[in-house]
């Protein structure tokens, strides 16, 4: 028996999933890892999208085992444009390049199609040993020496700590009462997959069109990602057109430059905002992912950001369990709340003046955003701290984000 | 591992209500990371990795498996309410804590029981204890500097290591600096302990406890200062050692 009591993960997304994978590899096979999550029960998972996993984040998947399997269906991102231009100009001058590589060979970021990641998580967690119930967590008790949480299956677990990846509508955040402070942004993200006639080369590009940025990101064979940003009327009204009417809007944007584009499943558009919880903690809680903080798409740090959580409660946790320490301590979890919700501040901050900058159309602000990003382009030591902060490389590295096992 | 606690009685009829709530207070003082323990729940993780950390070089065990310290004897000397019994039980040590305060012992076993860890605290000093005991780790942090005659103490603690055993001692250095930063500056400025907490004059230099240490063919190992960083808000190992200090003690 592990003289330690166990850890219950609400939420089995991406976060709560690398979690549980990271303290099972920490932690040893004894200490009961529970997570639930209704969605549990959808499997193999239909999620459409596909997301970029920085250089960190991709380390992190390596040391936890899960990499191999899905590196063969992702596409590295070798090379990123941003240009800024009106959607009626004829050529979009180009303002930043970024050669994509933050250490030799290693690609600035891959793009991993979002249901091949969450099946071999879920893979890899059960041939862990991790407990996965389809279930909620539908209540939980805090007290000063320990959890109680309750499933939906009927069954209560006494644990050492509850950990919150339940996602932007946390609800074990609500009933723990942690506010979030955060605007909304009157934007939505309009998420869809194209096929092109020529090859993207690993390409990613960024247009910052007046709506709000405009990115493609390239998949394996002649496919993209399309983050779009719109108004968010203008977002509901676009995803409802009629498939040639799309077709007109989506060419307009996207161009002819890979030849012709066509979309190969069903646009959806995402609200945006930005919040951020006043505590990442509270007594035998920890919130992580989504449900601490969700940021703007623009500079697609979003799930990165959560896996940046994974990494740093991960290692907290391990490391007090491995001094015999009671690790659901609220002094343990002030050193995860120090190391993340910082950081987590800072890119917010900066994700939103990104946004403020060039979601904007007024010829002053474009000037100026433009020589910015043309002084970055020409100052190599600037562009490369960029490029290590973007791929999650900067500030105190947990382990896991240097590809260390725990 | 059986881990339910052998003083699970502690709450039997023989003890009176009002006394038994008097040490839940005490023992929730003792445990709560922001209260009156604070910079001792501060420093705690340093000093429970120094100790894992030479434990597990002596006897040859692996610092990232749970059960590290498992089957080894452990005696922790003046452990308070357990803020390093606990812990190292965790870590598979048999522990036996001390400690000559009737009400540090109650807390102790009071928060042992919640958390169901079976620790075998008593109310007693090392003098007195039985001279057959032996143990593979004896601790002694923070109290040479509170006791009365630190050669006599030592020898008492020497002498109940088993062959090959460790001993790690940790105390405050005696000088300028320790009676600045250790009285002055922990007792009346931070009031991070209560006034009188310590006397100058009973702190022991490095020199003095390797002297007392090496009588009982014991060597001292490995030493290290203690700082706080305010920067950081945190306790660091350092090469300085003149004010707050760990040692490792080994037989030659």
């Amino acid at each position: 028996m592990a003289a330690q009591r166990g850890i219950v993960i609400g939420g089995g997304a991406f976060a709560g999933l690398a979690l549980a994978l990271a303290l099972r590899q920490g932690l040893g096979p004894d200490l009961p890892i529970i997570v639930a999550d209704p969605a549990l029960a959808n499997r193999p998972s239909r999620d459409p999208r596909a997301t970029a996993i920085v250089a960190a984040c991709r380390r992190l998947f390596d040391a936890l085992g899960v990499w191999d399997a899905v590196a063969a269906e992702s596409q590295p991102i070798l090379d990123m444009v941003v240009t800024d231009s009106k959607l009626e100009d004829a050529t979009r001058p180009t303002f930043l390049t970024f050669g994509g590589h933050v250490e030799p060979g290693e690609p600035f970021a891959h793009m991993v199609e979002n249901r091949r990641l969450i099946d071999e998580l879920v893979i890899r967690a059960e041939a862990a040993g991790v407990d996965l119930r389809a279930t909620a967590v539908t209540t939980f008790d805090s007290r000063a020496d320990g959890v109680s949480v309750a499933l939906g299956d009927g069954s209560v677990i006494e644990a050492a700590l509850l950990v919150a990846a339940d996602g932007a509508r946390s609800k074990l955040r609500e009933r723990a009462g942690i506010a979030t402070h955060g605007w909304d942004y009157d934007q939505s993200g309009i998420v869809v997959t194209v096929g092109h006639e020529r090859d993207h080369d690993g390409r990613a590009e960024e247009h910052f069109l007046p709506a709000g940025p405009f990115a493609i990101l390239p998949l394996t064979g002649k496919r993209s990602s399309l983050v779009w940003t719109e108004k968010r009327a203008e977002a509901a009204r676009i995803v409802a057109l009629p498939d040639d009417e799309f077709h007109a809007e989506l060419e307009q944007r996207f161009g002819l430059h890979l030849g012709e584009v066509k979309a190969l499943d069903k646009p959806r558009a995402f609200p945006l905002g930005y919040f951020v919880a006043r505590s990442f903690i509270g007594e035998r809680l920890a919130l992580i992912g989504d449900a601490a903080h969700v940021i703007h798409p623009i500079a697609g740090q979003g799930l990165n950001m959560g896996l940046k959580d994974v990494a740093a409660l991960a290692e907290t946790i391990v490391d007090a369990a491995r001094l015999g320490m009671d690790f659901g301590q609220i002094d343990v979890l002030e050193r995860y709340q120090r190391w993340r919700r910082f950081d987590t501040m800072t890119m917010g901050v900066a994700t939103n003046v990104l946004n403020v900058l060039f979601s904007n159309d007024l010829p002053f602000v474009r000037s100026i955003r433009d020589i910015g990003l043309g002084i970055v382009d020409r100052l190599p030591p600037l562009k490369g701290a960029f490029i290590k902060q973007a791929a999650g490389l900067s500030g105190e590295v947990p382990r896991l984000l240097k590809g260390e096992a725990l | 591992m059986a881990m339910q606690s052998s003083y699970s009685d502690a709450s039997a009829s023989s003890v009176d209500a009002s006394e038994v709530a008097k040490f839940s207070k005490l023992s929730e003082e003792w445990w709560d990371p922001r209260g009156k323990m604070a910079p001792l729940h501060k420093i705690n993780p340093l000093r429970l990795t120094y100790i894992r950390d030479a434990a597990c070089r002596k006897f040859d065990r692996n610092v990232r498996s749970l059960n590290c310290l498992s089957g080894l004897r452990m005696l922790d000397i003046g452990c308070g309410a357990g803020l390093l019994c606990e812990p190292f039980t965790r870590l598979g040590a048999q522990v036996i804590g001390i400690d000559p305060s009737a009400t540090n012992i109650a807390a102790a076993k009071l928060h042992a029981d919640k958390g169901h860890l079976s620790i075998d605290y008593r109310c007693t000093t090392v003098e007195e204890m039985d001279v057959r005991e032996r143990f593979d780790i004896v601790l002694a942090m923070e109290v040479i500097e509170h006791v009365v005659d630190v050669g006599a103490f030592l020898d008492r603690c020497a002498s109940m290591l088993k062959p090959g055993g460790l001993m790690v001692v940790s105390t405050l250095n005696r000088n300028w600096k320790s009676f600045a930063l250790g009285i002055v500056a922990a007792e009346y400025v931070l009031r991070w302990l209560p006034r009188g907490t310590h006397q100058w004059d009973k702190f022991v230099t490095p020199d003095e406890l390797a002297h007392h240490l090496s009588r009982n063919k014991l060597e001292i190992t490995e030493q290290s200062g203690v700082v706080y960083n305010p920067l950081g808000d945190r306790w660091t190992l350092s090469s300085d050692m003149d004010v707050n200090y760990m040692v490792v003690a080994e037989e030659v």
